[in-house]
C-alpha cells in the first residue's frame, strides 16, 4: 500500500482519519539516528554488568566481589547482601486471589537462585568491557538443589519448593464460571476433551532492554531512561519500591524498539541502576545483550490446557470447561498471575452456550518468569477453543466453518452478553467469514485436498480455520478493580494549539513501534481542522506527559486515542467562545468547519483556530471568565472493552516424507471497526500474523532437565523472517464499535491471536487422515513426521510428535487427546 | 555479550599471516570473514590472545582457471563465489549451495575458505567440497602442501590445518556438464542445515555413469555416501530410489533440538533420492 496525498478539494478539507499517511517517525527509527536508550551518553557515565546464576536452583552460600574490585576500571561491585536495604524487590501488582502466594523478588538474589539467569551480583566500571571482564572475578558458592521444571510434578506432594515459604509450588487457583456446566454435560450427546500444550515463547523485541539512570538534581532527583512500554507505571513502582518520592523521579521512554509485552514490566535492572547511580552519584548505563534478553527478559505463554466441550450431535455447544496450568516461572513479575486470566473471558469466543467452567492454577518453577506477551492470555484461549472446534468438526464429519456457524452469535443478536458476562457491542461474523471464503477459494482448495488424498500425493494439503474475537482497550478501571488489579485503566491526553498555530498533542500512551505520532496527528488534525504535519505528538516522558497508563493490550487507540478526541473537542469548545467574542456573535450561532469558526448563514466573517490561539496567547481581549492559552486535558476511563473479530483461513502443504510444512495460502478478514490509518493497520496485521505463525511453526523456548535454556540464541530459537512467510491476503469488514466515538476496536494483537490455531488446524487437517489428532507446537518437521509415523504404527490419538529434540528436555508427558466419551465415538 | 580482550594483527600477505601465527602459536586464531569467529568471541566461547585477520589478503581472493580445475582463493566471499562465471560453469554445485548460506549480509562478509576451515558439520560447503573431491592448498612455515577433501576434515570443528597454517586456496576439479543439486533441509531460510545432501552426476546415454554424494550434518565431519555412489554407478534413473536407501549407512548424526538421529538418517535417504534425481535430470 502506498501513501496517498490528501488532495485539496473545493468542497473543503478532506478528513485525515482513514488515510494511509506515511508514518512520520519511521525515517529516524529505521535508520537508528534517534534516541534509542543505548545511544544516550552522559558525562561521567559508568556501566553496569550483571552476574547471573548458571544454576536453575541452588542455595547461595557465599558471594565475594572483592576480586572484581581489583580489576581494571572497576568502580564498585555489589552482592545482594552488599546492597543491604537498597536491595528492594520488584513488584507484582495483580494478586489474583486473596490467598495467592507472592514471594519476594529482590533485585539481587540473596539466599537462593531460582532460575538460570537469576541476578546475583553487579559490577560497575568505566566501560562495558571492563564491567563484563570483572564479572569473571566474582566468587559465588552454590549448593545445588533439585530444579523444579515440570508443572505437574511441581504440584505433587513432596516436590521440591521453588519458594520454601510457603513450601508449595502452587501460586493460586482461580475459578470463574457461569451457568451449570455439569447440567450441560448431563444433557449433552457427546463430550470432547483435549489437552493442548501452549508452549513457552520468548518475545525477542528487536531492541533488547537498556537503562540509563542519572542523579540529575541537587535535591535527590533522579532520571531513568528505559526501553520500556510503561514509563508512567515504572515511575509509580519505582517510588513505591525504593522510597524515593515520586515527584523526584522522572522516567523517560525514548524511542523504544518493540516490546510485545516484554517491556510491559518493572525490571530489576531498572531498580539496580537507579539505586546504584544514586549511591555513586554518577550516571549509569546497562544494556542487555541478546543472550540476556533471551534468558531473563520475561517469557510468554507456557500453559498446559485441558479443554472440554459438551455438545449435541448436531455440534451445538452446550457447555465449555477449561482447566489450565499456567507456568509463573520462578517469581511473579508485574502481572504474571493475571496474564492467563485475561484469557478466561475469551475461551467461549464467538460462540453461544449455556455454561462455562474455568479454572486456572498458577505454578512456580525454576524457569524465567512469564508475563504478558502479545495478546496475553487471549492467544492461549483462542488457540484452545479454535483447535477443539476443528477437532470437533472432524469428529462430527462437519465442515469446520459450518460447525462455527451453528454456534456463533449472529449479527442481528448484538449487543450480546457472552457466557463470560462480557457485552459484545458489535460484530458480523457471517460477513467476515463469507469474504474470507471467497478470497481463499475455500471450495476449490477443498477439492484439491480431496484429489491429493485420493492420489496419495506425498505432499498433502491441509486447511485450517480460526474465527476469533478478543477484548481490546484495557481497561475499564471498575472491571480491573473487580479482578483485584491494583491500578486503573484510564488514559490521558492534552491538546494545545500554540501561539503560532501549530499543535501539540501530549499522550499518556507510550508507543514502541505502533506509529502513534502519525495516528494521533491524524485524529487531532481532523478535530482541529489542521494539517497532520502541523501536529507534534509528545509521549513517553513523565516530565512532559505526567499522566498516563502507557501502551499494551491494544489499548492505545481505543482509550488513548479517545482521550485525544475528547481533549481536542474541549479545545474547540473553548476556542468557540473566544471566536464568538472576536466575531461579536453568540457562540451558539457559530459553526466550526475546516479549521475555522464562522457565523451560520453569514459567509465571509470567520476566525481560524490559529487566529483564536494567538488571541488566547496575547489575552488582550478575552471574554470575561475565559483563561488565557488554548489547551485542554482529558482523562478517559473506558466504560467497556471493544471486541474486534475476524476469520482467518490457512492452507498448508505438508511434505509427508519429511514433515515439512509450507504455508500455501493465508487469508484473513479482520473487523476492527473504523480505521484511523489503514497502512498502520496493515502493518500491525502482517506483524501479528508473523508472530502467531511463529508460535505455530517455529518458536519454542526449551529447557533441558537441569533448567538451562537451550534455545538461548537466535540460532536455536527460530524467529521467522520475510523469506519464511507467505504473502498474506488481507481484507477488512467494518462494523464500527458502539462503545467509543471513533468506532475503533484495536488491532495490535489481532493477527497474533488469530493465526496460531489457523496454522496448526491446517497442519492437523493435512495429516488427520493418517490418524493424527494433534501436533504439538511448534509444529517442527520432525514432530509432524513423527506424528505421522506414530499414527501409522497404531499410536492413535496419542500421536502428536512428542517432545522436541534431545534426551533430557523438559517433558510435558504428551498432549493426550482423550477422545469422545458420552455419545458414539467418531 | 561482548568479547574478552585480544590483540589484532592485520596480515598483508600469506607470509605475514604464517609468520604471525608462528609467533603466537596456540594463542592465536585466524579470522577470515569473521562470521563464525566473532559470535564465538562475543559469547566468550573462544578466548584467543591474538586474532590474525587474513580477510584482506589480496592473493587469497578470486577465482582462476587452472586447466582441469578451477582454483578459488580462500578469502573469496560467498557473494563473489556464487556469482563467478568459472564457478557456475565448472562447479555449479558450489554456486547453488553457497546461495543457501545464511543471508546476503553474511554472504558479503563470509568466505569460502573460512567456512571450510571452520568445518562446522552443519555448514553447507564441506559436503560440497567432499562431493567435488576438492583439494586444499595450505601454507605453513615450511611452504605449501595440498590435502584432499577426504583428509582435510578430521572431526567436529577440526581440520588438517595446524595452528600455524593458513588455507590459501581450494582446487576444484572441473565438473563441466555434470548435473548437480544441493538439497538443504532447514526450517527457516537463515538457519543451518538439519541435513544437507550435495550430489553431482555425470550422465551417459540416459543412465548414470558416475555420481558423488556428500552429506551435511550426518556426523562430525562431512560424509561421502559411498554406498549410494556405488549403487548409482551405471544405474538407470529408476534405480535412484533404491540407491538412496543406502544414504544413512555409516553415518552417526547428532540428536539435538532440530532432530534426533533416526530422523536425520531418514531425511538423508529422502533428500539423497531427491538430490540425485534432480542432478540426474530426472
Amino acid at each position: 500500500m502506498t501513501a496517498t496525498e490528501t488532495e485539496p478539494q473545493a468542497a473543503g478539507r478532506q478528513a485525515s482519519v482513514g488515510q494511509p499517511l506515511r508514518r512520520k517517525e519511521d525515517a529516524r527509527l529505521v535508520t537508528g539516528k534517534t534516541n534509542w536508550t543505548d545511544n544516550i551518553v552522559l558525562p561521567g557515565m559508568l556501566h553496569m554488568a550483571v552476574l547471573r546464576s548458571p544454576m536453575a536452583h541452588a542455595r547461595i552460600t557465599r558471594v565475594d566481589v572483592s576480586a572484581a574490585l581489583e580489576r581494571p576500571g572497576v568502580v564498585a561491585a555489589y552482592s545482594g547482601a552488599d546492597l543491604g536495604d537498597k536491595n528492594v524487590g520488584a513488584l507484582c501488582v495483580w494478586p489474583v486471589t486473596d490467598d495467592m502466594v507472592m514471594p519476594p523478588h529482590l533485585a539481587l538474589a540473596v539466599d537462593k537462585v531460582r532460575y538460570v539467569g537469576d541476578a546475583v551480583a553487579v559490577v560497575i566500571a568505566g566501560n562495558r568491557y571492563e564491567a563484563a571482564d570483572a564479572l569473571e572475578a566474582i566468587e559465588v558458592d552454590y549448593e545445588p538443589l533439585p530444579p523444579v521444571l515440570d508443572m505437574r510434578a511441581a504440584l505433587e506432594d513432596g516436590s521440591t519448593a521453588v519458594h520454601e515459604d510457603p513450601g508449595t509450588n502452587k501460586c493460586y487457583t482461580w475459578k470463574f464460571g457461569n451457568g451449570d456446566y455439569e447440567a450441560a454435560k448431563a444433557k449433552a450427546d457427546r463430550i470432547i476433551t483435549r489437552h493442548y500444550v501452549n508452549q513457552r515463547l520468548i518475545p525477542m523485541a528487536m531492541e533488547p532492554r537498556a537503562v540509563v539512570a542519572a542523579p540529575t538534581g541537587p535535591d535527590g532527583e533522579v532520571t531513568l531512561w528505559s526501553a520500556t512500554q510503561i514509563p508512567h507505571i515504572v515511575r509509580v513502582l519505582m517510588a513505591l519500591t525504593t522510597g524515593i518520592p515520586e515527584n523526584k523521579i522522572r522516567v523517560i521512554a525514548p524511542d523504544v524498539g518493540g516490546g510485545f509485552g516484554s517491556k510491559l514490566q518493572f525490571y530489576r535492572e531498572e531498580i539496580l541502576a537507579v539505586q546504584i547511580a544514586n549511591m555513586l552519584g554518577r550516571p549509569l548505563k546497562w544494556t542487555e545483550s541478546r543472550s540476556e534478553n533471551a534468558q531473563v527478559t520475561h517469557h510468554g505463554r507456557d500453559q498446559l490446557q485441558e479443554i472440554e466441550l459438551a455438545v449435541t450431535n448436531e455440534g451445538k455447544i452446550l457447555g465449555l470447561r477449561v482447566d489450565l496450568l499456567a507456568n509463573m516461572g520462578a517469581y511473579l513479575h508485574i502481572i504474571t498471575p493475571g496474564t492467563p486470566l485475561l484469557g478466561a473471558f475469551m475461551y467461549n469466543a464467538i460462540y453461544k452456550m449455556e455454561a462455562l467452567d474455568f479454572t486456572c492454577t498458577g505454578v512456580f518453577t525454576n524457569t524465567t518468569p512469564t508475563d504478558a506477551y502479545r495478546g496475553a492470555g487471549r492467544p492461549e484461549a483462542t488457540f484452545a477453543i479454535e483447535r477443539i472446534m476443528d477437532d470437533l468438526a472432524a469428529e462430527l464429519g462437519v465442515d469446520p466453518l459450518v460447525l462455527r456457524e451453528r454456534n456463533w452469535i449472529t449479527h442481528d443478536e448484538f449487543p450480546y452478553t457472552s457466557i463470560a458476562g462480557l457485552e459484545y457491542d458489535s460484530g458480523n461474523y457471517e460477513a467476515a467469514t463469507a469474504r474470507a471464503k471467497e478470497m481463499f477459494d475455500y471450495d476449490g482448495l477443498r477439492r484439491e485436498q480431496q484429489q491429493r488424498r485420493e492420489s496419495g500425493d506425498p505432499v498433502q494439503l491441509g486447511i485450517g480455520v480460526s474465527t476469533f474475537t478478543e477484548m481490546c482497550g484495557l481497561a475499564p478501571s471498575r472491571i480491573l478493580s473487580s479482578l483485584k488489579y491494583v491500578a486503573g485503566g484510564w488514559e490521558h491526553a492534552t491538546v494545545r494549539v500554540l501561539p503560532t498555530g501549530v499543535v501539540e498533542v501530549v499522550t499518556g500512551t507510550s508507543p514502541h513501534g505502533q506509529g502513534h505520532a502519525t495516528a494521533w496527528s491524524q485524529i487531532a488534525a481532523d478535530a482541529l481542522g489542521v494539517d497532520p504535519d502541523a501536529v507534534t505528538v509528545i509521549h513517553g516522558d513523565t516530565a512532559s506527559s505526567p499522566y498516563g497508563m502507557d501502551t499494551y493490550g491494544s489499548r492505545s487507540l481505543v482509550v488513548g486515542g479517545m482521550a485525544v478526541v475528547a481533549a481536542a473537542e474541549r479545545v474547540v469548545d473553548k476556542a468557540k467562545v473566544i471566536a464568538a467574542h472576536m466575531l461579536e456573535a453568540d457562540p451558539d450561532d457559530l459553526e466550526f468547519k475546516d479549521g475555522a469558526f464562522g457565523v451560520k448563514g453569514s459567509p465571509g466573517s470567520s476566525k481560524t483556530i490559529q487566529e483564536v490561539a494567538f488571541a488566547a496567547f496575547t489575552a488582550h481581549d478575552l471574554p470575561d471568565g475565559v483563561e488565557p492559552t488554548l489547551q485542554a486535558n482529558s482523562t478517559i476511563d473506558p466504560a467497556t472493552f471493544s471486541y474486534p473479530h475476524g476469520t482467518h483461513l490457512c492452507a498448508v502443504e505438508v511434505d509427508t516424507e519429511t514433515g515439512m510444512t509450507k504455508i500455501r495460502k493465508y487469508v484473513c478478514v479482520d473487523d476492527i471497526g473504523n480505521v484511523v490509518n489503514p497502512m498502520i493497520v496493515e502493518g500491525q496485521v502482517h506483524g501479528g500474523l508473523a508472530q502467531g505463525i511463529a508460535q505455530a511453526l517455529y518458536e519454542e523456548a526449551v529447557y533441558d532437565d537441569e533448567g538451562n535454556l537451550v534455545t538461548g540464541s537466535l540460532v536455536d530459537y527460530l524467529v521467522p523472517a520475510a523469506p519464511d512467510l507467505p504473502s498474506f491476503d488481507t481484507d477488512r469488514t467494518v462494523t464500527p464499535s458502539t462503545t467509543n466515538a471513533l468506532g475503533v476496536k484495536g488491532v495490535g494483537e489481532a493477527g497474533c491471536i488469530a493465526s496460531t490455531p489457523a496454522v496448526v488446524n491446517a497442519v492437523v487437517d493435512a495429516v488427520r487422515q493418517f490418524g493424527v489428532q494433534d501436533v504439538r507446537m511448534a509444529c517442527t518437521p520432525e514432530r509432524v513426521w513423527r506424528a505421522i509415523q506414530e499414527a501409522k504404527a497404531g499410536g492413535g490419538g496419542a500421536a502428536d510428535g512428542g517432545d522436541r529434540a534431545a534426551e533430557g528436555t523438559v517433558a510435558y508427558g504428551g498432549a493426550q487427546t482423550d477422545s469422545t466419551a458420552g455419545g458414539a465415538s467418531a | 555479550m561482548i568479547p574478552a580482550q585480544f590483540d589484532y594483527v592485520l596480515a598483508g600477505s600469506v607470509d605475514e599471516a604464517v609468520a604471525a601465527l608462528g609467533e603466537h602459536g596456540d594463542d592465536a586464531k585466524v579470522m577470515a570473514g569473521g562470521q563464525s569467529l566473532i559470535p564465538l568471541l562475543r559469547l566468550r566461547l573462544s578466548y584467543p590472545e591474538v586474532v590474525v585477520d587474513v580477510g584482506k589478503i589480496e592473493e587469497m581472493r578470486g577465482v582462476r582457471d587452472d586447466g582441469d580445475a578451477i582454483v578459488i582463493g580462500a578469502m573469496t566471499t560467498h557473494h563473489d563465489v556464487m556469482r563467478h562465471a568459472l564457478v557456475k560453469e565448472h562447479a555449479g554445485l558450489i554456486a547453488e549451495a553457497t546461495s543457501t548460506v545464511a543471508d546476503p549480509a553474511v554472504r558479503h562478509r563470509g568466505t569460502f575458505g573460512g567456512a571450510l576451515s571452520h568445518a562446522d558439520p552443519a555448514g553447507d560447503l564441506p559436503a560440497v567440497a567432499a562431493a567435488l573431491q576438492a583439494e586444499f592448498v595450505i601454507a605453513g612455515s615450511g611452504g605449501r602442501r595440498t590435502v584432499p577433501a577426504s583428509e582435510f576434515f578430521l572431526d567436529y570443528l577440526q581440520t588438517a590445518l595446524e595452528p600455524a597454517e593458513v588455507l590459501v586456496e581450494i582446487r576444484v576439479p572441473k565438473h563441466t556438464g555434470w548435473g548437480y543439486r544441493y538439497e538443504k533441509f532447514h526450517r527457516v531460510a537463515q538457519s543451518w542445515a538439519i541435513v544437507g545432501v550435495a550430489a553431482v552426476v555425470r550422465r551417459d546415454n540416459g543412465s548414470i555413469a558416475e555420481a558423488r554424494v556428500g552429506l551435511t550434518n550426518m556426523g562430525a565431519t562431512p560424509i561421502r555416501a559411498s554406498a549410494v555412489e556405488q549403487a548409482l554407478a551405471g544405474a538407470a534413473l529408476d534405480g535412484v530410489g533404491a540407491a538412496a536407501e543406502h544414504a544413512a549407512e555409516g553415518t552417526s548424526p547428532a540428536s539435538d533440538l532440530n532432530g534426533k538421529a533416526d530422523y536425520r538418517q531418514h531425511l538423508a535417504r529422502v533428500l539423497t533420492r531427491r538430490a540425485v534425481t534432480a542432478a540426474a535430470g530426472g
